[in-house]
């Protein structure tokens, strides 16, 4: 019963037909100091490549990230969020990660329930020395949220700047 | 209204060339309260800061925008620019410019200072939102406790002590010296064990800045860094040590006999007794499991033959406390129980031995005098089978990990048993033989010339006995065949693993472990020693299986982190914490439970104002909180924040592009 409830709501998605030929997605990037953002600087440091579309938040740990984070980018800003942290058990603070994981599963579902892709919130883990991985990551989330078309049609001055 | 500055970096080329520095600088200028920016080719360099000293002056900034690299990079530079021009350090923010765009964007310069724009943005909502924030200053009680009293413990008392900072060093059993004082002799020197250790336990007994609590165990670690206190439990010797002079009449007397640990089970020792001959505190304890005087109440012998009256039998356990500023854990290691082997026969045939019951028999004070002794008949063995790796690198039966010291003191044990029986020949069935450390290489070399003993490569299947010898059935890798070697004693090298009490004591002091055991270092590389909590380090085999003089280094860098520690009188630390809000704290206390460092308790506050009920609200001490915010997020009424990222920040920052 819940597949179907999902599926019905998913449904409600289909702005790729509405979506303007120059529209490029706005994607929010909320990354842990100790393991991806280290992560993502090595990315840049090892110049690799990778879609302009993200802007990247740092916080300490990936158990900082509220689900507020989450709602208030897709409500405002943002057409997808990526959170990214540690590795699990390598959490710079023990255990933050776990706790950001089984968060993040819970809030992934309830914005799903109201009719949110679930490509429009992805998780991944990126360490310290993965800035290949981080680029492939950015390069994933961005052409995910790309096929799925902006999600703030209804704000007019978002096109307006663009 | 807030008076942002926003300075924006050429780095070089490294961001100028790849976006459009002075258009970023002429958007920012568009923002309401940004009322300077400007751009400038190192924003790091003297000059640069100086720019930023300057507009603080000039324009009253209220807080600073430096677009330039990763603030993983200069974040403390531009720090220090805001507090020399008298401005609260903690109102900067960095955009990452150069690692998030300019690098990552070098073919789409529209693009990038598009981005660039962005995250400058982000930066400036941000920091509107920034507090003043200080250093917290915490007091320091300037003693170390240490716990274990083994070489690891040993040398780290003795160095913090000789800095003449005071030592707590607990020990479980009731003489120090641990494992290494079973030891006969050390690889790769031949050195013997007693002789190097013994002087250095007599040091930590008589030394004036040591505090030496023999017989005790911690069982309570509270506080922070800098400001610990921990309980310690002196378990009941019987003995007044104050009166005791060590004459040793009790333990002569006393008719009760039990079983050696010392010795490993091989004799038998008295029910008062201390461990071993050398052993520091010189004094003996009662077995109370044993003793028949704390039984059933009879005996009482070595109370009447005890000249200064030192013997109590109402004494009773005994909880101190002792405030501290660090802990150095040095709880050493347990060896592996081979009962897994059954194909060996562990347990059934008398005449397999691990390897340090091997070590107690060739001991000078040993409980066969030195000899090694067949301990089915008595007899002298003539072939002697050493298995390596029993435990170590077997997935199946024992752990994954190599032990590190077994192939060397393995090899040692052909030296001793060379040496103490003549006509006796040794074979080795063996992995891998890894002698990495000054002068291994070299000893197994000489050894296996100097006892000519006879090394196979390969594991042992099976031991079956045939009339009183033991047949080692095993394979030779090397000629691809199955060999059978008549062997009048086994020798099994077992593996070191970690104390099983590790994970207790872990939990205890708040510190982690991993699957094994073994106490978690804060990095595998480069924080060797210290562990996730600040203030507490760990030493020796506690932390992983290493030898003697790997130990002995440890123990040394653990002391020079805790004299560093205690270098001043207070300590700074970084100001990023969680706070709480008790007026709005509901004191679901969910709080508590994410806390990976034990950062949060509970508090009893009155309910309202005047009011003498009173309701839980949880509080969080700021000189053990590591910033992680875990916290923040788990509080369902919003009472907690982390300095330094606080919702209205993150909001800002979310909603400002």
């Amino acid at each position: 019963m819940e597949a179907e409830v999902k599926d019905q709501l998913v449904s409600i998605e289909k702005p790729e037909l509405i979506a303007p030929p120059d529209w490029e997605p706005v994607i929010m990037g909320i990354l842990c100091n100790w393991c991806s953002y280290a992560g993502s600087d090595l990315t840049g440091t090892s110049r690799i490549q990778y879609p302009p579309n993200i802007r990247i938040i740092r916080v300490p740990c990936s158990s900082r990230v509220d689900p507020w984070f989450l709602i208030k980018s897709l409500q405002t800003t943002a057409d997808g969020v990526l959170v990214s942290g540690c590795h699990p058990g390598d959490c710079h603070y023990i255990s933050g990660n776990y706790y950001a994981r089984r968060r993040f599963l819970v809030t992934k579902k309830l914005l799903n329930f109201v009719g949110f892709h679930e490509n429009r919130i992805q998780f991944s883990w990126v360490s310290a020395a993965e800035g290949p991985k981080f680029a492939k990551v950015v390069i994933k989330v961005t052409d995910d949220i790309k096929k799925l078309g902006p999600l703030h049609l209804y704000k007019k001055e978002n096109f307006e700047k663009k | 209204m807030a008076r942002v500055g926003v300075f924006v970096c050429f780095c070089g080329a490294n961001i100028a060339e790849y976006l459009d520095v002075p258009q970023v600088v002429e958007e920012v200028k568009r923002i309401r309260e940004v009322k300077y920016a400007v751009d400038y080719k190192y924003m790091c360099s003297d000059p640069g800061q100086g720019l930023i000293r300057d507009a603080i002056v000039q324009h009253k900034l209220t807080s600073i925008v430096v677009a330039a690299c990763s603030p993983r990079m200069h974040e403390k530079t531009f720090r220090k620019a805001l507090s020399d021009a008298g401005m609260n350090p903690y109102l900067l923010e960095v955009a990452n410019i150069r690692e998030h765009s300019s690098w990552v964007h070098q073919k789409n310069k529209k693009a990038a200072t598009d981005k660039a724009m962005d995250l400058c943005r982000m930066a400036v909502a941000k920091s509107i939102a920034n507090e003043q924030l200080h250093e917290i200053s915490v007091p320091v009680t300037k003693r170390a406790l240490v716990i274990g009293g083994g070489i690891a413990g040993i040398q780290a008392a003795l160095d913090i002590a000789d800095a003449r900072i005071p030592v707590v060093l607990v020990e479980k059993s009731p003489s120090i010296g641990g494992k290494m004082a079973q030891l006969d002799e050390t690889f790769p020197t031949l050195d013997c064990s007693q002789c190097i250790l013994t002087p250095k336990m007599v040091d930590v007994a008589s030394h004036p800045y040591i505090e030496l609590i023999p017989y005790a165990e911690v069982i309570e670690l509270q506080g922070f860094v800098g400001n610990y206190k921990a309980k310690i439990k002196k378990k009941a010797s019987y003995v007044n040590f104050k009166t005791c002079t060590g004459c040793g009449a009790c333990w002569q007397k006393c008719p009760v006999k039990v079983a050696n640990e010392y010795n490993l089970g091989l004799d038998k020792r008295k029910a008062i007794y201390t461990p071993f001959p050398q052993a520091v505190p010189n004094k003996p304890v009662i077995d109370a499991e044993h003793c028949t005087m704390l039984l059933k109440g009879k005996c009482g012998i070595c109370a009447k033959v005890c000249q200064p009256g030192a013997i109590d039998y109402q004494m009773q356990d005994e909880v101190i406390e002792r405030e501290i500023g660090a802990v150095v854990v040095a709880t050493g290691y347990d060896m592996w129980d081979p009962t897994p082997y059954e194909e060996y026969g562990v347990g059934r045939f008398k005449d397999i031995i691990t390897s340090l019951e091997f070590e107690r028999m060739v001991s000078a004070n040993g409980p066969t005098n030195g000899v090694p002794l067949r301990p089915s008949d008595g007899k002298v063995p003539k072939n002697v089978v050493f298995i390596k790796c029993i435990g170590s690198r077997d997935e199946a039966k024992g752990i994954e990990y190599c032990s590190k010291i077994c192939c060397m003191y393995t090899t040692k044990h052909t030296i001793l048993l060379h040496h103490k029986v003549h006509d006796s020949h040794a074979y080795v069935f063996y992995m891998d033989i890894r002698a990495a450390g000054k002068g291994y290489e070299e000893f197994v070399k000489k050894a296996q010339t100097d006892t000519a003993a006879t090394y196979l490569r390969g594991r042992v299947s099976k031991i079956y006995k045939k009339g009183d010898k033991l047949m080692v059935r095993g394979e030779d890798a090397q000629i691809g065949q199955v060999v059978e070697v008549e062997a009048d004693l086994v020798v099994l090298a077992t593996a070191v693993s970690a104390p099983k009490d590790n994970p207790d004591l872990a939990r205890l002091l708040g510190i982690s472990y991993d699957k094994y055991g073994y106490l978690s270092e804060a990095h595998p590389k480069l924080r060797p020693v210290e562990t996730a909590k600040a203030g507490i380090f760990l030493a020796g085999c506690t932390q992983a299986p290493k030898d003697i003089p790997e130990t002995v280094s440890q123990a040394s860098a653990c002391a020079a982190k805790v004299c560093g520690l205690f270098a001043g009188d207070t300590m700074k630390k970084d100001p990023m914490v969680s706070t709480i809000n008790i007026e709005y704290c509901s004191g679901c206390l969910n709080c508590i439970n994410v806390c990976p460092y034990t950062a949060i308790v509970t508090d009893e506050v009155p309910i309202g104002h005047g009011s003498k009920e009173l309701r839980t609200v949880a509080y969080i001490n700021e000189g053990v909180c590591q910033g992680c915010g875990s916290c923040v997020a788990i509080c369902r009424s919003m009472a907690i924040n982390l300095a330094g990222f606080t919702d209205p920040q993150i909001i800002n920052e979310i909603v400002s592009i």
